[in-house]
């Protein structure tokens, strides 16, 4: 369990920038998440953390001390990968015993045949056992101790690949979208299993990931990337009701955020200090699909006809054309409630205090709106 | 030892001792190449003599070359090869293509065995029915011919089986809806399925332009005319009927031989080496 | 129309587990494969059988009269000390090849992964002996190994080591024959090992290097060699297979001499053949080439579906 700082990093592929000065503080035992578009950078900000990418500019220490020299086998973090990354042609026990025999074993002890006659390569090789057989019940994947990874389903891969990881009690984890190649179902179950086993070692954790819903779900907080840059970073709580930029209230949430370009008049219907906005034309609001409800037409702030229904048995998604945004609007309803019918017209009543404003670049205009300090 | 110093990527000891040795194996490599050329080049006091030098100190080029080819009909050579090479090519592909088509695509009674039998062909080097090919030409009176020098290479089991293979991998819908818009089960093989093969065919004629361009062993047994040889032959000949003294016009020769294929490789080696690699593959 | 009765006519059970054969479709890829089909028979299947009949014959090219045998040719080759000497020659041959072809391409395969710009120069530089013709190359090599005026005995000259007759030494004719073998062969080997070496995920090395493994050779012994392990094999069977066809230098450098030492399966068969004639015993040693290839092949195939199913 270790601290990461990093500071500065920049990365460039060719002339392509990749990462634009990053800085981060990883506490210690936390589980922090990168999440972002495809490209954004977050993989490879893991794989220089990890020390399998160098960075061009930029500082890495781990519990205070830099690990700029060190090559990726030094630094004690254990990898998850995308891929899993097992070793085909050994069992499901040799994957695991792996990083325990590279770092347990001399050279001469790994030789085949011969090492195993070597001194103390006998009590080695059984402590590591132990410690395999140890992991594999922790995964439920005793069964499957001398199969090959080629015969295991995705899941069962993606057990073995944590259970490598797990083997040794490394600084941290570094997890590069672990749960992107698992099917919808089972890769709910395993994001239940990976942040309880986050509970359990207490350890440090970086998970990367393009799945704002496993970010949301798993972590104690997001660092929220796009183009090479931390847009913001906090709780999940925070970025998802008081996101700095436009950007990332697009990114995080499902549905996504309601989004309307607001005039003047508009503004002040909705309670907005117009006057403190420095340039009203760009200005845009947006709010949450659980922050709006539907009312009487007649004397709403804005109004607009329902175009679809979307039901999920909890909630019913409500899909309101309007006149001012190009996308409909959504807003959430019990279902239970009285239903309205597709091709009726409706007010939306827009809770003040959960009315974000932005400016033309994205930014966050905090202060005109009257619901937040 | 855990600290390694950041040092620009190919300057590290490895690299340097990987660059040394990578250096000394294509020399080694390209030893008797760059030889045969420079020879070619010398005249021959500066040839037969202990003192070796690579670059000709009196240029001898148009004399050993204008020799190699006046001493045997090397041009004649040449053509003998080429129309042999592009004869076989043309007559594997004409034949092996619609029926690797067949077996990857149809279905017939005697399939299974058909393709047991290229299976079984594939096992059997011509080497080894040579003895019967050469008798059965020599009944038909077909020895010392260019029909000699072709028909036993006509059918390549080796081209049939990796059509099948990559046609194997072009989706039955393809071959469906051309037989519903109307074309022949031969117009399929030539307007759609050759076209896709593209990759396969090219790794095909390469594996069989390189096979019956330096073939030895088989015009060796087949021809004994002078006007039938082709280039492995005619270099050969020319060897034994020289005594091995010119060496000068001989390398000439022997550069002009090698040269066809080296020159086609070198224009398209990633097209040779994904072939080659793809051949072997199968 | 009457194969369209006739066929109504059979019994319609096994409709259900073959897809159901239309006459047309069946004329018609009948006609796709008839000229293969013809010609597997006319110049594989008839010579393959000639060749085990003529076997077991005295027949010889020209003769008038021939006589069955039975395993006489054969007998007489296992009596022949020559034939034994050819297929020991042959065995010590392909072994040398094999394994330096092997171990080189490997080397160089290794030495260009991951390396500069060049590597693409390297790698035309070592494939060029694989593109030219053995024939003419042989020729320049026995040029260069040339006793007195040969650039091989001129460069040992130079570190102060004695000419040597190579190609007219018993010693040392069959090793010299070996080295241009390997000349020839190990940019082959090097080619199918850069696309093995390219089929590994780089995921594993990384995974190896979060693992801890803390040297090159650590890796490459834990990723590189056990997934490198099905093209190995099959490299080996190939080269076996491809060597154990050496003719062409055999012919044109040795003629299996000095005092056999060079004497080697397929030129054993081609002077029995196609010299002396003596057709029967030249079918017989071609039965054994057969054998032996077949063996060979057969384990190329089981290579290559081991190595499709590691996939």
């Amino acid at each position: 369990m270790a601290r990461i700082e990093i500071d500065g990093i920049e990365k460039r592929f060719g002339r392509t920038p990749v990462l634009r000065g990053i800085d981060l503080d990883v506490r210690a035992g936390e589980f922090l998440s990168l999440v972002g578009p495809s490209g954004c950078g977050k993989s490879t900000l893991l794989r220089i953390i990890a020390g399998l990418t160098r960075e061009d500019r930029g500082t890495i220490r781990l519990a205070g001390a830099s690990v700029d020299q060190l090559p990726a086998r030094d630094r004690d973090f254990a990898m998850v990968f995308q891929n899993y990354a097992l070793y085909p042609h050994l069992t499901v026990a040799e994957n695991i015993a792996v990083p325990l025999v590279m770092r347990r074993l001399t050279a001469a002890q790994r030789l085949p045949f011969v090492g195993r006659h070597l001194a103390g390569s006998r009590a080695a090789r059984a402590a590591i056992e132990a410690d395999v057989t140890r992991v594999a019940e922790t995964l439920g994947i005793t069964k499957l101790a001398h199969r090959r990874p080629g015969e295991l389903s995705g899941g069962q891969r993606q057990r073995v690949a944590l259970g490598r990881a797990m083997v040794r009690r490394p600084k941290a984890f570094l997890m590069d979208e672990p749960l992107s190649n698992l099917d919808a179902k089972l890769r709910v179950e395993m994001r239940a299993e990976i942040a309880s086993l986050h509970h359990r070692l207490e350890t440090t954790f970086v998970y990367v990931t393009h799945d704002q819903a496993e970010a949301m779900t798993m972590s104690d907080r997001i660092a929220v990337m796009m183009d090479g840059t931390i847009l913001q970073i906090g709780t999940p709580d925070e970025v998802y009701a008081d996101p700095d930029t436009l950007s990332v209230a697009e990114f995080v949430g499902s549905p996504k955020i309601n989004v309307i370009a607001a005039d003047a008049d508009l503004a002040t219907a909705l309670g907005l200090d117009i006057g403190r906005v420095p340039d009203p034309q760009g200005l845009r609001l947006a709010f949450r699909a659980e922050a709006v409800e539907l009312v009487e037409a007649a004397g709403a702030q804005l109004s607009g006809s329902i175009v679809h229904l979307e039901n999920f048995g909890s909630d019913l998604m409500v899909h309101v054309a309007t006149a001012t945004a190009t996308a409909p609007l959504l807003v959430r309803r019990d279902p239970h409630d009285p239903r309205p019918r597709i091709g009726e017209t409706w007010g939306l009543s827009i809770r003040p205090d959960r009315l974000l404003a932005f400016d033309k670049a994205g930014r966050r205009l905090r202060s005109v709106v009257g619901g937040r300090a | 030892m855990s600290r390694l110093p950041k040092l620009p990527r190919g300057l590290s000891v490895a690299s340097v001792l990987r660059n040394a040795a990578l250096i000394a194996l294509a020399a080694v490599t390209l030893a008797p190449f760059v030889w045969m050329v420079a020879t070619s080049l010398k005249a021959p006091d500066e040839i037969l003599t202990r003192d070796f030098h690579l670059w000709p100190h009196r240029f001898w080029a148009a004399e050993n070359y204008a020799s190699a080819f006046a001493a045997v009909p090397l041009g004649r050579y040449l053509l003998n090869g080429v129309v042999v090479t592009a004869t076989i090519l043309a007559l594997q592909l004409l034949i092996a293509v619609p029926a690797a088509f067949a077996l990857s695509k149809s279905e017939f009674r005697g399939r299974r065995l058909l393709f047991g039998a290229v299976l079984f062909g594939l096992l059997v080097p011509y080497h080894a029915i040579a003895v019967p090919l050469f008798v059965g030409l020599h009944a038909l009176g077909l020895l010392d011919t260019y029909a000699a020098l072709v028909t036993p290479f006509a059918i390549s089991v080796f081209g049939i089986f990796l059509m099948r293979q990559f046609f194997q991998g072009i989706p039955g819908e393809l071959v469906d809806a051309a037989r519903m818009d109307g074309m022949s089960e031969l117009a399929i093989v030539w307007r759609v399925m050759v076209p896709a093969a593209g990759p396969a065919i090219s790794a095909f004629a390469i594996f069989s332009v390189v096979a019956h361009w330096n073939d030895y062993f088989w015009p060796l047994v087949a021809v004994s005319s002078d006007t039938l040889f082709t280039p492995p032959l005619g270099v050969v000949a020319f060897r034994n009927d020289d005594a091995g003294t010119s060496y000068g016009p001989l390398m000439a020769a022997a550069t002009v031989i090698v040269l066809p294929l080296v020159a086609a490789f070198l224009l398209a080696q990633r097209r040779f080496l994904e072939g080659i690699a793809f051949a072997g593959f199968k | 129309m009457t194969e369209m009765s006739r066929s109504a006519a059979l019994p319609r059970q096994p409709v259900e587990t073959e897809r159901v054969r239309r006459p047309h479709e069946e004329r018609a890829a009948w006609r796709l494969v008839a000229p293969a089909a013809m010609l597997i028979i006319l110049i594989l299947a008839l010579p393959m059988a000639a060749v085990v009949a003529l076997s077991l014959t005295d027949y010889q090219l020209g003769a008038e009269a021939w006589r069955f045998v039975g395993a006489a040719n054969y007998a007489d080759l296992a009596a022949d000390p020559v034939f034994w000497r050819s297929i020991v020659n042959t065995v010590v041959y392909v072994v040398e090849v094999v394994a330096g072809s092997t171990a080189l391409g490997l080397a160089t395969a290794l030495m260009l992964q991951g390396s500069s710009i060049l590597a693409p120069v390297w790698r035309t530089v070592f494939f060029l002996p694989v593109m030219a013709s053995l024939i003419a190359m042989a020729i320049v090599w026995e040029f260069m190994l040339h006793p007195t005026f040969g650039l091989v005995n001129g460069m040992l000259g130079l570190v102060g080591i004695a000419p040597v007759n190579w190609l007219q030494n018993s010693a040392t004719a069959l090793p010299a024959l070996a080295v241009i073998g390997i000349w020839q062969q190990f940019g082959f080997a090097m080619v199918l090992f850069l696309a093995g070496l390219s089929g590994i995920p780089q995921a594993l090395y990384d995974a190896a290097e979060m693992d801890g493994a803390p040297s090159a050779w650590s890796r490459f012994r834990l990723v590189t060699w056990p997934l490198l392990a099905p093209v190995t094999l099959f490299v080996v069977v190939i080269s076996t297979i491809r060597s154990f066809q050496v003719f062409d230098t055999v012919h044109a450098l040795t003629k299996g001499g000095p005092n056999k030492a060079t004497e080697v399966l397929l030129y054993t068969m081609y002077a029995e053949g196609f010299e002396f004639f003596r057709t029967g015993r030249a079918a017989a040693i071609a039965v054994l080439f057969v054998a032996a290839m077949l063996v060979l092949t057969l384990t190329k195939v089981v290579v290559v579906e081991k190595r499709i199913h590691l996939k």
